[in-house]
């Protein structure tokens, strides 16, 4: 250990016999460097991963909140006698004989009347024009009315009507005078007219219930279509996940866990479960067409269908996870159980399984939410370009009538001509989001209130 | 518990099917996605306006709807398949073979097919069928010769055209608008341009005609060096292509463009612009009849399948100023025939 070593630095010699506890030699520096460098790597990963997030979720919300907004139009209809029953009778079947057509005048009427209360010039010559302000499906609404209170023919009822799609457009902010010079749907000329009713409190953006329970709308009404419905075939493809996964689910990791004796057998099925978590879901979708629609003769597009297909998906994930919870149990219950003479089947069900259930039911609640948001399944069933419409009649018309599914639902709106459907699109994508985030909560509640440590 | 649970299901599940058995009250409908905003817009209005529900409209493409259709009779078949081609012979034996004979083919209207591009992008503002053979054909005649395509830009052979590079999107080969594109704008450019005529010379077959179809299939050949692309999706997507190639042109029905009339410049075929007017004439050369076809064993036994069928091709509905032309259908100037054919149930011969 001379001098000249410790001149030429560490490498040539033996730092530590000079080394102090409060001088960090070389090689600390250099490690303490490595590990603050590793910080700041892990630090930015985060952080990327939370400019991601914030920009998903924030383009998510700015993009889908106009579809929860709605424009409407408020009008005083006259319901004129000598359009709607000529014969005066009040015969409802004679009333139901005007189309959705004869209500027209009624409308056009109407907004001129409003028009004319608010100072309005009128510059369009043909009724026809003035009536693109409104959506075409304003007339069935009128229509709907009269049938339901056909005492009401003669007197002037007051309407909320849906605004055209590109009325609805401008208050927000989506159509400009510039873009509609070319669109045959709607002229600048008539955005001067909203501007002035909009002023007189005729024309008022407001929240859409509609879009929440309604049922979806042909491509040229895009202010009138809903998720409801697609919601319920959700709904009811989830009652179905829920009924068949979860017993099934439940009683086969029992089994697995519990009573089946250790061999290859067991081995070779429990290497499969795993590997079939693992499968991609389409796969799924095409056995179940094979299986539950080309050889078992269900209909096709219900949500029965649907809902079978989202159970062989969700099987592998709560057989994992119930599996998991069990072993958690300590064996010294099971074995005290047995001690004081209880059966193997009364200590998995009085004891076992009880103390088993919060993580089955987090599982549960995971791989249903996991069903909820697919949709490559449902393409191959018909679930996927189905127009949800109708709603279910009851309670079997529900599993087995046709109908589509949220995740579907917005993948059909996302490519209709209108962009109208688009911001539809997005707002699906909100109350999606929204059931996930419910599901996830749910599971996470669960899991902290009941779960017990040994 | 888990007992408990899975009888109850399996109960549920036998109540279900007990009941599937049971007869089905909505008209059903499913084929081609450019028929289906037509359709959906008609079963919402029959829906609106009858006592029986409504209609039940699903897409697929018209080939898919077809064969669904041609699956046999009764009542989990479908009622209406929509086409934006004529059924062919092939699908009709097809249908025959599983007890479908009696078919009542109805025409709605006409379908434009236009060639637009980003409106913020170079000036593609005509074209002749010419220009797209030359754009996007898989050999052109250069100087008097068949040559493999080679050319990068559309100023090369038009000099009327931008100098920029050719990209293209067109429709894949399963929809029913790329057979369109291929016998009105591939094949009438093919035999502008004389390629026509040099793959007839070359053109194996036993007589005339088989060689005459030999060489239109030639025609239909697109370049497979990347600048025509096949769009198999919707026009949406076609769309967002185009939204991220400013140089590209990509082929739209009519009522598409006409609802993105914002972001799309439309281009001129044979210096006509179209337009629903343009296409009812006859003068733009790019359109197509779009059908549907209705099983005629259906009708009496599904609630208001002959009502939904005269109330689609209803003057109100289908005629020039009503919604479905609205939308963007070029209304069928013979719609009075078609609705008195309807009304009469008379089903296709052959």
């Amino acid at each position: 250990m001379s001098d000249a070593s410790l001149q030429n630095g560490p490498e040539m010699g033996t730092p530590r016999a000079k080394s102090s506890l409060l001088e960090l030699d070389q090689r600390t520096k250099k490690r303490n460097a490595a590990e603050a460098r590793f910080r700041a790597y892990g630090i930015a990963a985060i952080a990327v991963g939370l400019v991601f997030l914030v920009v998903l979720i924030s383009s998510i919300f700015f993009k889908g909140v106009g579809a929860f907004q709605q424009t409407f139009i408020t009008l005083d209809v006259e319901l004129l006698e000598s359009k709607l029953d000529k014969t005066g009778e009040r015969d409802i079947e004679k009333i139901k004989k005007v189309t959705t057509f004869g209500y027209n005048p009624l409308i056009e009427n109407a907004l001129k009347a409003a028009m004319e209360e608010a100072g309005v010039e009128n510059p369009f010559a043909k009724g026809k024009d003035l009536r693109k302000m409104l959506s075409s499906g304003a007339a069935a609404d009128l229509r709907d009315f009269v049938i339901a209170n056909p005492d009401r023919i003669g007197d002037t009822v007051q309407f909320r009507l849906l605004a055209s799609s590109r009325v609805d457009g401008y208050l927000k902010g989506r159509v400009t005078r510039e873009s509609l010079a070319r669109d045959k749907n709607l002229t600048p000329v008539h955005l001067d007219v909203v501007d002035q009713l909009k002023d007189a409190g005729v024309v008022a953006k407001s929240f859409n219930l509609g879009f929440i329970t309604g049922a979806d709308a042909s491509e040229s009404r895009p202010e009138q279509a809903g998720i409801g419905v697609s919601m319920l075939g959700s709904f009811y493809m989830m009652l179905v996940v829920l009924a068949c996964a979860l017993p099934i689910g439940v009683a086969a990791s029992i089994y697995l866990e519990e009573f089946a004796p250790q061999n290859w057998i067991t081995d070779l099925i429990e290497v499969n479960i795993s590997n079939l978590a693992a499968v991609p879901s389409i796969v799924f979708g095409i056995l179940g067409l094979a299986v539950f629609i080309q050889f078992a003769h269900l209909p096709q597009s219900a949500p029965l269908v649907g809902g079978l297909v989202l159970t062989l998906m969700t099987l592998p994930t709560i057989i994992i996870s119930t599996r998991a919870s069990l072993k958690s149990v300590p064996p010294s219950i099971r074995e005290a159980a047995l001690g004081i003479g209880a059966s193997k089947m009364q200590t998995v069900f009085h004891h076992v399984l009880p103390l088993a259930m919060p993580g089955i039911l987090t599982g549960t609640i995971i791989g249903l939410a996991q069903a909820l948001g697919e949709t490559a399944p449902l393409l191959l069933i018909g679930m996927v370009g189905y127009i949800a419409s109708n709603y279910p009649g009851g309670l079997i018309e529900g599993f087995m009538s046709p109908n589509s599914a949220m995740p579907a639902q917005i993948y059909e709106w996302a490519k209709r001509a209108d962009p109208a459907y688009y911001e539809r699109a997005w707002g699906g994508i909100i109350i999606l989001l929204v059931f996930l985030m419910t599901m996830n909560i749910i599971a996470i509640i669960l899991r902290r209130r009941f779960e017990r440590r040994w | 518990m888990s007992f408990v649970k899975l009888s109850a299901s399996a109960l549920a599940i036998a109540a279900v099917s007990a009941t599937a058995a049971s007869a089905r009250d909505q008209v059903q409908v499913a084929g081609s996605s450019t028929v289906l905003p037509y359709a959906s817009i008609v079963a919402e209005a029959f829906g609106e306006n009858f006592d029986f529900p409504t209609p039940v409209v699903e897409s697929g493409g018209s080939s898919a709807g077809l064969k669904r259709f041609c699956e046999g009779v009764g009542e989990n078949t479908i009622d209406i398949a929509n086409a934006s081609r004529a059924i062919k012979d092939k699908e009709i034996k097809a249908c025959a073979e599983a007890g479908v004979t009696d078919i009542v083919e109805v025409r709605i209207g006409y379908d434009g097919i236009v060639f637009a591009s980003q409106i913020d992008g170079p000036d593609f503002s005509a074209f002749e069928p010419a220009d797209i053979y030359n754009a996007l054909g898989a050999q052109v005649m250069v100087d008097g010769n068949l040559v493999d395509n080679s050319y990068n830009q559309w100023a090369e052979f038009n000099a009327d055209l931008p100098d920029v590079d050719i990209a293209a999107f067109i429709p894949g080969t399963k929809h029913g608008t790329r057979e369109v594109f291929e016998v009105k704008v591939m094949e009438a450019g093919c035999k502008a341009t004389g390629a026509y005529d040099a793959f007839l010379a070359i053109a194996e077959g036993d007589d005339d005609k088989a060689k005459g179809k030999a060489a239109a299939k030639m025609c239909y050949k697109v370049r497979t060096d990347g600048k025509s692309v096949d769009i198999d999706g919707d026009y949406t997507e076609t769309l967002a292509s185009i939204d991220a190639n400013k140089d590209g042109i990509g082929i739209f029905g009519l009522a598409f463009y006409e609802n993105n009339t914002d972001t799309l410049n439309v281009a001129t075929m044979s210096g006509v612009v179209p337009s629903t007017e343009s296409i009812a004439t006859g003068e733009y050369p790019v359109s197509r009849p779009l059908y549907f076809y209705i099983k005629k064993a259906h009708i009496g036994v599904i609630p208001g399948l002959k009502e939904f069928a005269e109330f689609f091709v209803a003057d109100e509905i289908a005629g020039p100023d009503g919604p479905l032309a609205e939308y963007g259908l070029v209304a069928d100037p013979e719609l009075a025939a078609t609705q008195a054919m309807v009304a009469a149930e008379d089903v296709l011969t052959n």
